[in-house]
């Protein structure tokens, strides 16, 4: 790796203020990402500013409706959370099923979906939950934060703080591994809140999208049956070594009923 | 009483301790004073010109020490490495060897060829000049398909020495007799079959660390070897010139290799070479991605096969053609493991009468293919057991019962195949029918019943393998072009206290000698384990030996230390006899004791082995003082393990995946010295066979030639989650002419089981109308079978 300088800030103001002005500086959660980039000298950042000492960005809060994760929270924390296992179980299944157990350990929220890789699991729950994105500068919806391969739409220095969670009446996520990586090849996470049915596919693009086509069904019909013919096209989808693009399309409609199937458990 | 430690025990292993806690030392473990840290340029092209390499900015660069490129080299008159067995094609002419330069000189052949040599301070100074390092490259069509690797118009890897990328055309059998057969067939099946390409991925990546004395003018070398004699041997004769007493090869504690760590490679020569340059050691570890890009592959043939039986299910005749992928360069033994430790097998354990097997060996863009733990011996298992499945689906007999009925009899042993290779013993029905008990293959039809009851296609594969390991004997393998000997080495060094140290040639990265040595001499010699030392890996201290690859450390290497032990109680005896003032003939050895018969005379060996090194009573006029014996064994034949593997899988038609839910191995491995360490050796090579059937697959872009499956995103490693617990079960017919009876236990798990798993998932698919899956049985390439299949 390259050198850098590196920063512990005790506070979101401070990691915010080292982080203004400086064009190649970058924040740093968990590293999980970060780090493997830096050894592989595929970037070279002249700060690192670790949030992992700011106590306000970790810890998980119920807020009336919602299940409010810090974006320091550790997945393992979230995983084993008493409040999220309680309100959106779903969500606490996800965390569990991400990479192993040092990746859970150190890996955070802010940072899997500032990072936005293609194959990560939360951006499923973020979209299919409708949470709320909260950064140091303001607020952003599931729909609009996601925008594209590896893209978001934080600006330049701005922090995801926290995600905040609308409970499920139903949901559940379903994840089909890649075989090696074991990153989701295919994640679809299926749930239901007071806002209706969505359905949002991870791993299968580019980025996170929504499945219209089953949610209206979803909508009149709660079960699996109701989607077993709804077919996503291929057009578009990821091809790799692991997976083709019709074998993607096809993962998603199965991933989509045994989400509904576990979401009606 | 203390627990049983002699043969047959299930002695812990004593190397586990500091494996465990994290004090073995490996490699890079090595504190060497002023050491400098070498890091490799290499191409990012699978095939290009080097027009030019510009290294004065990077030479310039903090903390470089000196930067060597394959000019410099060249210039040095280095030697290139070298291939260790000649191969003859069908025509007697030796195979076609091209140059392996130690780094490209003005073509690099593959993606991670190396280029340049950087030598700095610190790691990161030397990979920040390697940065600065300038090449002009000119790109070049690649050639990475080996199944039209030998096409016309296919890009040629060393067009002059090699044309049309052919090393030779290699047949073994007498096609005309083999064809009559077929014409006279009842039945034929066909087998079209790709051996998918393995990486080795030990845990350990490969690395080197090199001294120079320029006092003495020795040269020290430390490296992750499999068998350091060998490597000290090919440096000095073929490579360097420096002759082979001022160069000690040390391999320390060594982190897996499964083949990949025998062959000689060029970062652990430049590392050498460089030292005495540069005047300070050296110190070099493979980064993982260079292990995935440089470490030798393993597997990848393309084969046609096709199998005549007679109308009683009899195989009259086999016949074969594969081409076998050899990468850009010769690797030190690739020529020989397509075909004599491929070809040799294709017998199996059956009496088919008439076998042909034309093997042409390819040269490709992509990195050396070489021995991968089997060798040779699970491509040939795999075509085998593959089309005698196929073979029982067609005729709609029991898979268990063809293979049965073509056995080779249990009184006809020993047993000469048509493929030169002469089976000492074995004795395979009983094999099966314990696998299938243990395996409960009876209850399978209502288990296959039940599974469907849940939307799951469940199915099962047999696969009842030979292996021929510990090469031998050398005057055979010499005759077949090999150029090594095939023996082993032991010494036995007491001290004057009486604790022992074993000095052995082979070399331990994993499979457990210092104990499973440890309790032949304990069982022989009645001293106790923990008195007991077991010393390789450096050739400065063990004696010249071949070291551990094809199974053949515990018969070959196994084997001389009980010659040693023979030669210490006949000295033992001596000495005894003088002490008891008796006949030497009257003198027993019985539990670590000399004894007279039939008196209460006795000299514990303790005793004798004091009063050699300390010869006060001592028949001096006779015999040398001292206890230190040496004995270099040379088997007289291969050994034969042979087993049957019976998998079971579910598969899931939704979504292709395809789960194993058991797995039966029984196995003849002979006589078995630890049980526990015979069950981890086949435990992990089952694991690395339901790898290659089911996750592991080295892919190359055929357009680019680089390697996509070049890191764990992509290439996927076998977890403990994808394996149950296996079932496990043993038959003994001792090998009738190595003096532990032993045969060999370290790679029969991976030849067998990717048939087994393989036939398990055609069993379960065939329902559906799939005959045919590619290797590995991907989520993908299964859905696309059953999808292709259904349309
Ligand atoms: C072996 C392995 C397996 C994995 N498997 C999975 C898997 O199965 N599923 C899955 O979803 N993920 C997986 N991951 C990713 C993991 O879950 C991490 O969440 C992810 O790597 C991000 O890591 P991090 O939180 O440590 O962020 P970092 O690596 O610290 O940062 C990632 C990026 O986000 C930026 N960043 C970090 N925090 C913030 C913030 N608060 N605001 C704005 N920008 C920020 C950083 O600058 C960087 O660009 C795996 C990772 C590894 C190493």
């Amino acid at each position: 790796m390259y050198d850098f300088h590196y920063h512990r800030p005790k506070t979101l103001a401070d990691a915010v203020g080292l982080l203004k002005g400086k064009d190649e500086a970058r924040p740093m959660s968990g590293g999980m990402t970060l780090i493997p980039t830096l050894k592989q000298r595929l970037a070279k950042p002249s700060d690192v500013v670790d949030l992992g000492g700011i106590k306000e960005l970790a810890g998980i809060k119920v807020e009336g409706n919602n299940v409010v994760i810090g974006g320091m929270t550790r997945h393992a924390d979230v995983a084993s959370s008493a409040d999220v296992k309680g309100a959106i179980p779903a969500l606490a299944y996800l965390a569990g099923h991400i990479g192993d157990p040092q990746v859970r350990n150190r890996g955070t929220i802010g940072g899997s979906i500032a990072n936005n890789d293609p194959a990560a699991d939360y951006p499923g729950a973020v979209v299919a939950l409708n949470a709320t994105v909260t950064t140091n500068t303001g607020k952003h919806t599931a729909d609009s934060f996601f925008k594209g391969l590896f893209e978001t739409a934080l600006s330049d220095g701005e922090l995801v703080t926290s995600v905040s969670f609308p409970k499920a009446e139903k949901a559940a996520y379903m994840k089909f591994p890649n075989p090696a990586s074991r990153y989701a090849m295919v994640g679809v996470f299926v749930a239901k809140t007071a806002g209706g049915v969505r359905v949002a596919v991870t791993g299968a693009g580019p980025c996170v999208f929504r499945v219209k086509a089953m949610e209206d069904a979803l909508a009149k019909n709660f079960s699996s049956d109701a989607i077993k013919d709804i077919k996503v096209p291929a057009d578009g989808l990821n091809s790799d070594i692991h997976a083709s693009a019709e074998y993607r399309a096809h993962l998603v409609n199965v991933m989509a009923r045994r989400a509904v199937d576990a979401a009606n458990k | 009483m203390n627990a049983p430690t002699g043969i047959g025990a299930r002695v812990k292993r004593k190397e586990d301790q500091r494996f465990l806690t994290g004090t073995g030392r490996y490699v890079d473990d090595l504190p060497l004073a002023r050491a400098t840290y070498a890091h490799f340029l290499r191409s990012p092209h699978a095939h290009a010109k080097i027009k030019s390499i510009d290294t004065t900015a990077a030479k310039a660069m903090p903390g470089v020490v000196a930067i060597f490129t394959g000019k410099d080299i060249a210039d040095a008159k280095v030697g290139g490495l070298i291939c260790g067995w000649v191969v003859k094609d069908k025509h007697g002419q030796p195979h076609k060897a091209p140059p392996h330069p130690v780094m490209a000189v003005d073509t690099v052949r593959y993606v991670g060829d190396t280029v340049a040599m950087v030598v700095a301070n610190s790691h990161d100074e030397a990979k920040d000049a390697a940065e600065a390092i300038k090449v002009d490259y000119e790109e070049k069509p690649a050639n990475v398909d080996l199944a039209k690797a030998l096409d016309k118009g296919a890009a040629e890897v060393h067009a002059a020495e090699a044309p049309g990328n052919l090393i030779y055309d290699w047949e073994i059998g007498v096609k005309a007799d083999v064809d009559a057969a077929f014409a006279k067939a009842a039945h034929v099946t066909k087998l079209d079959i790709v051996n998918n390409r393995l990486i080795p991925n030990a845990m350990e990546p490969r690395a080197a660390a090199a001294e120079y004395d320029k006092g003495t003018g020795n040269y020290t070398l430390w490296s992750t070897s499999q068998n350091p004699h060998v490597l000290r041997l090919i440096l000095s004769a073929f490579v360097l010139g420096i002759p082979e007493h001022k160069l000690r090869v040390v391999a320390p504690d060594v982190g897996g290799g499964f083949g990949s760590k025998i062959f000689c490679y060029n970062e652990e020569t430049m590392v050498t070479w460089a030292a005495s340059r540069v005047g300070r050691p050296i110190k070099w570890t493979a980064e993982r991605s260079e292990s995935f890009q440089t470490d030798a592959h393993g597997r990848d043939h393309v084969t046609h096969a096709e199998l005549a039986l007679d109308k009683d299910g009899k195989f009259l005749a086999l016949k074969v053609e594969t081409i076998a992928n050899m990468g850009a360069y010769l690797s030190t033994f690739s020529t020989a493991v397509p075909t004599y430790l491929y070809a040799t097998l294709l017998a199996g354990q059956y009496t088919t009468p008439l076998i042909y097997a034309n093997v042409k060996a390819a040269l490709t863009h992509t990195a050396p293919v070489d021995a991968y733990r089997g060798a040779g011996r699970p491509e040939a298992t795999f075509v085998v057991e593959t089309i005698v499945s196929k073979a029982a689906k067609e005729l709609k007999m029991d898979p268990a019962e063809l293979r049965r009925k073509n056995f080779i009899p249990s009184d006809a042993f020993p047993y000469q195949t048509p493929v030169a290779l002469q089976y000492d013993s074995g004795n395979y029905p009983p094999i099966i029918d314990e696998a299938i008990k243990i395996a409960d293959y009876k209850g399978f039809e209502a288990r296959r019943a039940e599974a469907k009851s849940r939307g799951k296609l469940r199915g099962i594969g047999f696969s009842s393998y030979i292996e021929a390991c510990g090469l031998a004997p050398s005057q055979v393998i010499g005759q077949l072009g090999g150029g090594v000997g095939q023996w082993e080495s032991a010494q036995l060094k007491f001290n004057p206290t009486g604790n022992v140290q074993i000095l052995t040639g082979s070399h331990s990265h994993g499979q457990g000698h210092e104990t499973t040595f440890a309790q032949l001499v304990s069982d022989k010699l009645g001293v106790p384990m923990e008195n007991i030392e077991v010393v390789h890996g450096d050739t400065a201290t063990t004696p010249f030996g071949m070291g551990t690859y094809g199974s053949r450390s515990l018969a070959v290497g196994g084997s001389a230390i009980m010659k040693a032990a023979d030669k210490v109680i006949a000295k033992g005896k001596k000495i005894a006899a003088h002490l008891m003032e008796a006949s030497v003939a009257d003198v027993v050895f019985e539990n670590g004791t000399f004894k007279v018969a039939g008196t209460d005379k006795a000299v514990p060996l303790g005793q004798a082995v004091f009063a050699a090194y300390v010869p006060h009573n001592y028949p001096l006029a006779e015999i040398e003082p001292g206890m230190d014996e040496n004995a270099f064994y040379d088997p007289a034949n291969f050994v034969y393990p042979a087993g049957t593997q019976i998998c079971e899988v579910e598969i899931d038609p939704d979504t292709g995946v395809v789960e194993v839910i058991s797995h039966t191995a029984v196995d003849d491995f002979g006589n078995i010295i630890n049980p526990m360490i015979v069950e981890g050796q086949v435990h992990g090579g089952i694991v690395q066979g339901v790898g290659q059937a089911l996750l592991e697959n080295a892919v190359y872009d055929k357009e680019t030639g680089q390697l996509i499956s070049g890191s764990y995103m992509d290439y996927t490693m076998p977890r403990a989650s994808d394996v149950p617990s296996f079932k496990l079960g043993y038959k003994v017919t001792p090998c009738p002419h190595n003096p532990l009876g032993v045969k060999g236990c370290g790679e029969a798990g991976a030849i067998a089981a990717p048939a087994a798993v393989m036939n398990a998932v055609h069993d379960a698919l065939a329902p559906l109308g799939v005959s045919h899956v590619p290797m590995p049985a991907t989520p993908l390439n299964v859905w696309q079978a059953i999808n292709g299949a259904s349309k």
